[in-house]
């Protein structure tokens, strides 16, 4: 077993995929040779070939209409958008597409694909790389939606993802990729779709976060723990559709929640966790249900994303206002 | 100041007036002997009776539609030849990605007239074939199909199949961003597609000027560094000849093929449409002249090989056809909510297990 940050936990998923399974094609701009902007792919093209692991025109619309047909000719493809920001060139391909083809088709033609893809804030890119476009792809039924958050998740989601039958959308916050190191298995392991993971039990309030969302959590926990706050951390993984029933067990056990999300506060992920827990648990609730996020402005530009960007402290207030309030 | 470059010279050598390959004329004699396809009587007799089939069909689901009977439908009188023969000069194991018009290829192609009907009158039935069948259902989204050909030619390419993709759009979808993506992805990995651009005429409304100011949809090919042909659509034989030299130009690993077939649509885009609103009688009176079907039965009855009779034997069958399929149609099992459901992921989530279950209950109640 090696130490690996989440870049190279994801690199190492892609490579022993490609070797478990030849019909898995790794491809995207600047994937091949470059071995990526983020050298998620690196040395993966020499390994393995150009033939399975390839470069592409530089067009978003192009490289996921390229991965819908060879999906239905018997290919798994994992397309790479080099920003999520950029996604929205490629929206006809991913919703109207991917999204609906096992339901238009009766399952006759599918989608095997997963989109990787980095996003997120806080590494200070110019506009439209850093956008959290997560929620509005999440909408979508039909396509799962997962975000890692630590180097270990990151391998065992995406080996599950590519594995998945059902078009993936996996997203890799630029934060994560070299934050951290952990143990990283060589092998071959899943960390199961559709299922969310306490990261850190407690019994006051349950914190809802993923991606980059879960160190804040984790971190604010530490701090209310010293203050004698006992918060329960809940990491999502799959953002789309919801565990629901681990969210039920952690929410019913605390009786609070507060949801966190980088992305901007309309709509998204975080209203949808909370619509679901209030009409479930409204009776187990000792508080209102609330949320940390972004503020409802386009993404800032990079020397302004400091300040925009919601962490541990916001969380920590948060969670203090509902503990003494309620 | 030194010499201003002569933009207008550059584009008239890059923009040509070209004149559409074409093998047989509007009289039905050939007129381009070196390129006629050497086809047996049989063959000859077949390319037509498709040709009757294609325009019975189109009546005969024109008029259920006009009674209520079929939904909305985009009517394909004009089009036999780009449509159907460019579809005789396939190989079976060939991939078909159609437009919403390209509904009567795809039944040549092997999807059941049943399904056909109920594609028009929104059945899952008509969106799901058999496997074997190598087609994608019709694409509403105007390019989508462009881009997704060029993958499925990548993946026969890997596969090392010979066989290609072929993929069709109107006039109006080469406007499209997706009809260059797709073009220029399967050109930069050779991937055996054939793109098919129907002209005929309108985008709805908008005529083929509105659309682009290049001489011809074809030259756009030359963009992408493709080969492309400027193809007179209503010929039976150009079309022919075009497309199975294409077929065999992109199996042989030499890249795809973008073919323009100048055709016109005799009737409105859907039946809700009014074509009155935009275009001459006049127009369409023109084009009557240059009908595939009334040059072919010239060329056929010349040789002997045609006749009414037999012309009316084809179009009874077909609306025989036709009225078995309505029947079976209306036989195949209803839809559900919870069918719906189930078909939404191959694994089904805990979100959706919940509303399975009420619509369930809803369903059997």
């Amino acid at each position: 077993m090696a130490t690996r940050n989440m870049v190279e936990a994801i690199t190492s998923a892609l490579d022993v995929m490609l070797e478990d399974d030849e019909k898995i094609l790794v491809f995207g701009e600047d994937v091949g040779k470059n071995g990526g902007v983020f050298r998620a792919t690196d040395g993966l093209q020499e390994k393995h070939g150009e033939r399975r692991v390839f470069d592409t025109p530089l067009a978003e619309s192009g490289i996921l209409g390229l991965s819908i047909g060879l999906g239905a000719v018997g290919y798994r493809p994992v397309p790479e958008i080099q920003f999520f920001g950029f996604v929205s060139e490629a929206i006809d391909s991913l919703t109207n597409q991917m999204a609906r083809m096992r339901f238009r088709t009766n399952g006759t033609l599918t989608c095997p694909i997963t989109l990787r893809s980095p996003f997120g804030g806080g590494v200070g890119t110019p506009e439209i790389h850093s956008d959290s476009y997560e929620g509005f792809i999440a909408q979508m039924p039909g396509i799962r939606v997962v975000v890692p958050s630590n180097p270990y998740d990151a391998k065992g989601l995406l080996i599950a993802s590519i594995r998945s039958n059902d078009p993936v959308v996996f997203l890799e916050h630029l934060k994560l990729y070299r934050a951290e190191k952990m143990e990283v298995p060589d092998d071959i392991y899943e960390v199961p779709l559709d299922k969310a993971n306490i990261v850190k039990e407690g019994h006051d309030i349950s914190i809802v976060a993923y991606g980059a969302m879960v160190k804040e959590a984790i971190n604010a926990a530490t701090i209310l723990e010293e203050i004698g706050v006992s918060a329960e951390v809940v990491d999502l993984r799959t953002i789309a559709p919801l565990d629901i029933e681990t969210l039920q067990q952690s929410v019913s056990k605390t009786g609070r929640c507060i949801v966190v999300q980088e992305a901007q506060r309309q709509a998204g992920v975080a209203s949808h966790v909370m619509s679901e827990l209030a009409e479930r648990l409204f009776l187990d609730l000792e508080a209102p249900l609330s949320r940390v996020t972004g503020p409802d402005t386009t993404y800032p530009f990079p020397l302004g994303e400091s300040m925009w960007l919601p962490n541990a402290h916001d969380i920590v207030r948060k969670v203090q206002n509902i503990m003494e309030n309620y | 100041m030194s010499k201003l470059i002569d933009f207008k010279k550059i584009l008239k050598q890059t923009n040509p007036d070209v004149k559409p390959f074409q093998i047989m004329d509007e009289k039905g004699d050939i007129v381009n002997d070196a390129f006629m396809p050497d086809l047996s009587d049989d063959q000859l007799i077949q390319m037509m009776e498709v040709m009757v089939w294609g325009r019975e069909y189109n009546n005969r689901v024109s008029i259920l539609s006009r009674q209520g009977v079929l939904g909305n439908l985009p009517p394909t009188e004009g089009q036999e030849a780009s449509q159907l023969i460019s579809q005789y000069a396939l190989e079976k194991g060939d991939w078909l990605l159609p437009s919403y018009r390209d509904v009567p290829p795809m039944i040549r192609h092997g999807v059941k007239t049943r399904q056909a009907i109920n594609w028009y009158n929104g059945h899952t039935d008509g969106f799901s074939y058999d496997k074997s069948v190598k087609s994608f259902p019709p694409q509403v989204i105007i390019g989508a199909q462009i881009i997704q050909a060029a993958g499925v030619g990548l993946g026969l390419k890997l596969d090392g199949q010979k066989h290609v993709a072929l993929t069709y759009i109107g006039d109006g979808g080469t406007s499209q961003g997706d009809f260059y993506e797709g073009l220029n992805f399967a050109g930069v990995y050779d991937a055996p597609v054939i793109f098919v651009a129907q002209n005929n005429g309108y985008g709805i409304s908008v005529p083929r000027s509105f659309q682009t100011r290049s001489k011809t949809l074809s030259q756009k090919g030359i963009g992408v560094g493709i080969a492309h042909l400027f193809v007179d659509g209503m010929d039976p034989f150009a079309v022919y000849v075009a497309t199975k030299s294409a077929r065999e130009y992109a199996v042989s690993g030499q890249g795809p093929v973008l073919l323009e077939f100048l055709t016109f649509r005799f009737g409105p885009h859907t039946l809700s449409d009014d074509p009155r609103r935009y275009r001459e009688h006049e127009e369409v009176e023109q084009w009557r002249s240059k009908d595939q079907l009334v040059r072919m039965r010239k060329f056929l009855e010349r040789k002997g090989l045609w006749t009414q009779e037999h012309e009316d034997v084809i179009k009874e069958k077909t609306q025989h056809e036709v009225k078995e399929a309505l029947d079976a149609s209306r036989n195949v099992e209803k839809q559900t909510v919870s069918g719906y459901l189930e078909s939404m992921f191959e694994v089904m989530p805990q979100t959706i297990k919940e509303q399975f279950e009420f619509y369930k209950a809803k369903e059997g109640q």
